[in-house]
C-alpha cells in the first residue's frame, strides 16, 4: 500500500523531537513528561482516547501553547517558546479539528492565502497591482490550482467557503496548508465527520502527500483502520501521558493500549 | 439574457483575475465613468455639483478609508472624524507654510500625517480586541476633536478657532478658495477619488487584503498561515488612516473653502460608520452605495416634496433623516446584513438568469 | 525640570493647601460618577440579559427625561406624568423587542450592537422631531425631589453638597440593591443570566426570550427614566446629554460590563479622576480634558487588564 516500507522510513533522520514537555491550564495538567520523536519523511500517528491531550501536543508544536516545562526541537534547533507565526516560517503547516478557515473567503483564495509567506510584493506595488505584484499574483496562482487540481476541487474553487459541505472545507483546509509547501505537516483529525468514501480520498491525498512531495505528517486520528493502513508509527496518549510507542502492529497488540481505549476493571 | 457569462472565457490568470472579469460590468463602469466625466461636467449645475456630487465623492472615498479597517479587517473604529481632521489640518498647515508647492501635493501628502496618528491610535490592537478597541478609538476621536479646539497652532492662531481656505491654482486655475468654480473642484475630487478607489482595490484583491480578511475572518488561523498579526492590523489602520485624512483634506480645501474646530467631530466618525454599514462591509461598491444613500437621503426629502405641494422644515427634514437612516440601519441589519453591496449582487445573480425566475 | 515640577508636584501642592476645595472637587467627582455609574447600570443590565451592548442607553435617558418633562408642560399633573413615562418605557421596550431584538435573534453581538446604532439614530430624531431641540427644564420640585444644599466645615474651609446629588446616590445606591438581589435571588434573574450566556441554550430549556428581553429593557428604561430625572434635576434636558452617554463606556470598561457593583466602582473610579485630573491637572494643558480624560484613563487599563476590572480573563481554546 506504501511505496517505502516502514522499516527506511523509521531509520531516517528526525525532523522533531519532544522531549519531557509538561502543560498544565490551571489546575488541568494536559500533558505530563511526553517524549516522542517524529521521523523525515514519515506519517507519525498520535492517537488515544478523548482527552489524551492529543490536540494540545500539536497546539504545543505549533506554538500556540508553551509548555511550562520540556523542550521541542524542530529540525535541529530548539523551538520551545515560539508564536504560531514562527512556526510557520519554520515550515509548520496544520490543519484544526473544527475547520478554520477564513469563512469570508472563497476556496482559492484561502489557499492562496497560504502562499502568504512566499509573497513579497510590497505595499506600492499591490498599490499599483500592474507589473511585479501582479506577475508574482498570478505565479502564485499558478501553483496554487495544481494544489487544487491535486485535491480535486477545481469545481468549487470561488465558493465561499462557508457554503461548503463539511468535507470539501476540511480538503480546503489541508490545501491551505499545503500551499504553505511545509516539512512537517499537522493534522488534526481530518477524517472526522466524513464518511467512507470520503475517508479513503482524504486517505489517498495523505498519502500522495507523503509520497509525492515527501512531507513529515504528524496526524492525531481516531478510525484505527486508518491509523493502522496509514501511519508509519504510532504514539498513544493516555490524560496525557505518553503509554506506547512503537509500529502500528505493536501498538495494536499492547496490552496497555488496549486497556486505554476499552477501560479496565478497578 | 443580458447578463450571461456564459461564452467568456478567460485564458489566463491575469484576465481571471482582472477587476472587471465580465464584459457586461466593463460596459457598465465606462459608462459610470462616461456619465462622471463627461456628462456630468457638461449638464450639472452648480448646485448638482456642489451640495450633492463633491461631497459623495469625498465621504464615499472616507467611507472606503473606514471599510478598509472594518469590513476588510474587523478593526471596530469610531476615530474616523478624528482621522479626517488630521489630514484637513495636516493639509492647512502644509500649505499655509509652503504655499508655492501645489496645494494637490499637500492634500495627498496629508494622508501620511493621517496615516501616522491612525498608526500611533492603532497599537493598543494588539492587546484589545474587538468591541473595546472601539473605545480605545473613541478616546482618538475626542483626543483629536479637543486637539482642533485647543491647539491654536493647527489653526494658525486664528481668533475664531476657524480655518479658512487660502487661495491655489493649478497651471493657472483656481482650485481652492472662493474663486474656484465647482467644476474645477469637482473635476479635481473625482480624479482623486477614482485614482484611490482603484488602488484601494488592487490592494484588496491581492496578498496584503488577502492578509486583511485572514485576520478578520479568523485570527488564529492567521497567525497559522504566518500572518503577524500587530503589522498587518497597523498597516490597515495606516491604510485606512491615509484614506480619511486625504477625503478630511479634500473635504475642507474642495468642498467646504473652510472648517469651524468642532468640524470633526464624533458626529461625523458615527455617519461615516453608517456609510459603511449600510453600503456593504467589506466591500468598496457598498462604500459607494452607502454614501450616496446616507448622504443624498436628506437632499431628497428636502427637495422631492415640495414637488407634491408639501414643504418641509429644514429642521424637520433633519429629524427625519435621523430617524430614516436609524430605521435604514436596523432593516438592513436584519434583512441584509451585508448591506447594499449584497442586494446588488443578489439584483445582479437575478439578471443572470433573466428573464428566467431561477 | 520646571515641566516635571509642574505635572508631579504642583498639583499636589495645591491640593494640600486648600483642602476644603480638594474635599469639594472629590464630592464633584463622586457625583458625577455616581450619575455615570447609573447610566452604565443601564448598559449592565441589558447586556446582562441579552449579551446586547444598547448603544441606545444614553438616547433612552434623555428620550424618558424629555417624556416626563413633555408631559407635564401639557398639563399633566407631575406624579401622572411620571406614572405614563413608565408606561411609554415599557411600551418603548416592547416595541424594540419586537422590531429589533426579535427578528435578529441568533445573530452575531457585533449586528445587535450596530443595531442599537439605529435605534439610538431613530429616537434622536423622534425625540428631536416630537419635543423640539431646545433644552428643558426637569420638573424638580414637583417631583418632590429636594433642593438646595449643605454646607459643611472641613479643614478650615466649606463644602457644599447639594442635597440632589445625596439624593442621588442614595437612589442609585438603593437601584443597585434592588437590581442585585433580583438577578441573584429570584427565578427571573436566573432567567435573564441564562440568556446571557447563550440565546439557543436558553432557548432549548424552554426560556421565553421575547419575555426576559421585554422584562429586561423595561427595567433598563427605568434605570434611563432615574437617570434622567437626576440628571436633568442638576443641569437641564438637553440632547447633549447623548453625548455624555458614551462616558459610560469608560466606566464600563472599568467595572466591567456585567457587574452590576462593577459598574458603580468604575463610575465612581471614572467621575473622580475626571473631576481631579481636570481641576489640577487641567491649566497645564488647557481646559476641557474632561471630553477624552476618561477615554484615555479607561485605555490604559485595557493595556494592562484587556477584559477590564471585573471582568473574566479570555482564554481561547482552539
Amino acid at each position: 500500500m506504501r511505496a517505502r516500507g516502514s522499516a527506511d522510513v523509521a531509520a531516517g533522520e528526525v525532523i522533531l523531537s519532544v522531549e519531557d514537555v509538561s502543560l498544565a491550564f490551571g489546575g488541568v495538567r494536559a500533558l505530563t513528561d511526553v517524549s516522542f520523536d517524529i521521523r523525515m519523511g514519515e506519517i507519525r500517528a498520535i492517537i488515544g482516547p478523548n482527552g489524551a491531550g492529543k490536540t494540545s501536543m500539536l497546539n504545543v508544536i505549533n506554538g500556540f501553547y508553551h509548555p511550562q516545562r520540556g523542550r521541542i526541537t524542530f529540525q535541529g534547533r530548539a523551538r520551545t517558546r515560539m508564536r504560531p507565526y514562527e512556526a510557520a516560517r519554520g515550515g509548520i503547516a496544520r490543519t484544526f479539528q473544527n475547520v478554520a478557515l477564513f469563512r469570508g473567503m472563497s476556496a482559492l483564495d484561502n489557499i492562496m492565502a497560504g502562499r502568504t509567506l512566499a509573497m513579497h510584493a510590497n505595499l506600492v506595488f499591490q498599490l499599483v497591482r500592474f507589473g511585479p505584484a501582479l506577475n508574482e499574483e498570478v505565479a502564485h496562482r499558478r501553483r496554487v490550482e495544481e494544489i487544487i487540481d491535486f485535491l480535486e476541487i477545481p469545481h468549487i474553487r470561488k465558493v465561499p467557503v462557508g457554503r461548503l459541505p463539511y468535507g470539501l472545507q476540511k480538503r480546503v483546509e489541508l490545501g491551505r496548508a499545503l500551499a504553505m509547501e511545509p516539512q512537517l505537516l499537522l493534522l488534526d483529525e481530518p477524517m472526522a465527520g466524513m464518511n467512507l468514501e470520503e475517508k479513503e480520498d482524504m486517505s489517498r491525498f495523505i498519502l500522495d502527500v507523503n509520497n509525492i512531495f515527501g512531507t513529515t505528517i504528524a496526524l492525531i486520528e481516531h478510525d484505527m483502520g486508518v491509523v493502522m493502513d496509514l501511519s508509519d508509527r504510532v504514539v498513544v496518549l493516555e490524560y496525557g501521558r505518553k503509554i506506547a510507542d512503537g509500529t502500528p502492529d505493536q501498538i495494536k497488540t499492547d496490552q496497555k493500549v488496549i486497556d486505554a481505549y476499552l477501560g479496565v476493571a478497578h | 439574457m443580458f447578463y450571461r457569462e456564459a461564452g467568456q472565457f478567460k485564458t489566463s490568470y491575469a484576465a481571471d483575475e482582472a477587476l472587471f472579469p465580465i464584459l457586461q460590468d466593463r460596459i457598465g463602469i465606462g459608462v459610470i465613468l462616461a456619465i462622471a466625466f463627461v456628462v456630468i461636467p457638461v449638464f450639472g449645475d452648480a448646485f448638482l455639483l456642489n451640495a450633492v456630487m463633491i461631497p459623495f465623492l469625498i465621504f464615499s472615498l472616507a467611507a472606503i478609508g473606514l471599510n478598509i479597517l472594518i469590513g476588510y479587517t474587523g478593526l471596530l473604529s469610531l476615530g474616523t472624524g478624528g482621522f479626517m481632521g488630521v489630514g484637513a489640518y495636516a493639509c492647512y498647515k502644509l500649505t499655509t507654510v509652503f504655499p508655492d508647492v501645489n496645494v494637490l501635493v499637500w492634500v495627498v501628502a496629508s494622508g501620511f500625517f493621517s496615516a501616522g496618528v491612525g498608526l500611533a491610535f492603532g497599537l493598543p490592537s494588539l492587546r484589545i480586541k474587538g468591541f473595546y478597541l472601539a473605545v480605545a478609538t473613541l478616546a482618538a476621536q475626542f483626543f483629536l476633536s479637543w486637539c482642533f479646539i485647543r491647539v491654536p497652532w493647527l489653526y494658525n492662531y486664528n481668533v475664531s478657532g476657524a480655518i479658512e481656505v487660502p487661495l491655489r491654482t493649478l497651471f493657472g486655475v483656481p482650485v481652492t478658495g472662493a474663486t474656484a468654480t465647482p467644476l474645477t473642484r469637482y473635476l479635481i475630487v473625482l480624479t482623486i477619488v477614482v485614482l484611490m478607489t482603484l488602488a484601494a482595490s488592487n490592494l484588496v484583491r491581492g496578498r496584503i487584503g488577502r492578509m486583511f480578511m485572514a485576520v478578520r475572518d479568523m485570527d488564529i488561523a492567521a497567525e497559522l498561515v504566518g500572518i503577524r498579526l500587530l503589522p498587518t492590523k497597523l498597516l490597515a489602520f495606516a491604510v485606512s488612516s491615509f484614506y480619511c485624512g486625504v477625503a478630511g483634506a479634500m473635504m475642507v480645501f474642495l468642498w467646504y473653502g473652510g472648517a469651524e474646530a468642532d468640524v470633526f467631530n464624533v458626529n461625523q466618525s458615527f455617519f461615516v460608520l453608517f456609510m459603511v454599514i449600510i453600503g456593504g462591509l467589506g466591500s468598496l461598491l457598498g462604500s459607494y452605495l452607502g454614501a450616496a444613500l446616507i448622504f443624498i437621503l436628506p437632499i431628497l426629502l428636502r427637495t422631492i416634496p415640495p414637488k407634491f405641494g408639501l414643504s418641509i422644515h429644514a429642521a424637520t427634514v433633519e429629524h427625519l433623516s435621523f430617524m430614516i437612516v436609524g430605521a435604514l440601519i436596523i432593516f438592513f441589519l436584519i434583512v441584509e446584513p451585508a448591506g447594499l453591496a449584497r442586494l446588488w449582487q443578489l439584483a445582479k445573480q437575478k439578471l443572470r438568469v433573466w428573464p428566467f425566475p431561477y | 525640570m520646571d515641566i516635571l515640577y509642574k505635572i508631579f508636584l504642583d498639583p499636589f501642592v495645591q491640593m494640600g493647601a486648600a483642602p476644603d476645595l480638594l474635599v469639594q472637587t472629590l464630592w464633584d467627582g463622586l457625583v458625577a460618577g455616581v450619575l455615570y455609574a447609573l447610566i452604565a447600570l443601564g448598559f449592565v443590565l441589558i447586556f446582562k440579559a441579552s449579551g446586547v451592548f444598547n448603544f441606545a442607553q444614553g438616547i433612552m435617558v434623555v428620550f424618558a427625561a424629555l417624556t416626563l418633562v413633555g408631559l407635564y408642560e401639557h398639563g399633566v399633573p407631575a406624579f401622572l406624568a411620571l406614572a405614563l413615562t413608565i408606561a411609554v418605557m415599557y411600551g418603548l421596550a416592547f416595541a424594540v423587542e419586537r422590531v429589533v431584538l426579535r427578528p435578529l435573534i441568533n445573530q452575531p453581538d457585533i449586528i445587535l450592537f450596530m443595531a442599537t446604532f439605529g435605534l439610538t439614530y431613530f429616537l434622536i430624531g423622534l425625540g428631536e422631531l416630537v419635543f423640539g431641540g431646545d433644552p428643558k427644564v426637569m420638573i424638580s420640585d414637583q417631583l418632590l425631589l429636594p433642593r438646595g444644599a449643605y454646607e459643611i466645615k472641613v479643614f478650615g474651609g466649606f463644602v457644599q453638597l447639594q442635597k440632589i446629588d445625596i439624593a442621588a446616590a442614595v437612589i442609585a445606591s438603593v437601584m443597585v440593591l434592588a437590581l442585585g438581589v433580583f438577578f441573584q435571588k429570584t427565578r427571573i434573574g436566573r432567567a435573564l443570566r441564562a440568556v446571557a450566556d447563550s440565546h439557543k441554550a436558553a432557548l432549548s430549556v424552554g426560556i421565553s426570550l421575547e419575555y426576559i428581553w421585554v422584562v429586561v429593557w423595561f427595567a433598563a428604561g427605568i434605570v434611563a427614566l432615574a437617570t434622567g430625572i437626576m440628571w436633568g434635576a442638576r443641569s437641564n434636558v438637553s440632547f447633549a446629554l447623548e453625548i455624555i452617554a458614551l462616558k459610560a463606556l469608560p466606566v464600563l470598561i472599568l467595572g466591567g460590563f456585567t457587574s452590576i457593583p462593577g459598574a458603580i466602582v468604575g463610575g465612581v473610579i471614572i467621575g473622580v479622576g475626571e473631576k481631579i485630573g481636570e481641576f489640577y491637572w487641567g491649566p497645564l494643558l488647557g481646559s476641557g480634558i474632561e471630553t477624552w480624560l476618561a477615554y484615555v484613563i479607561a485605555l490604559i487599563f485595557l493595556l494592562f487588564r484587556p477584559q477590564g476590572l471585573f471582568g473574566e480573563r479570555i482564554i481561547e481554546r482552539i
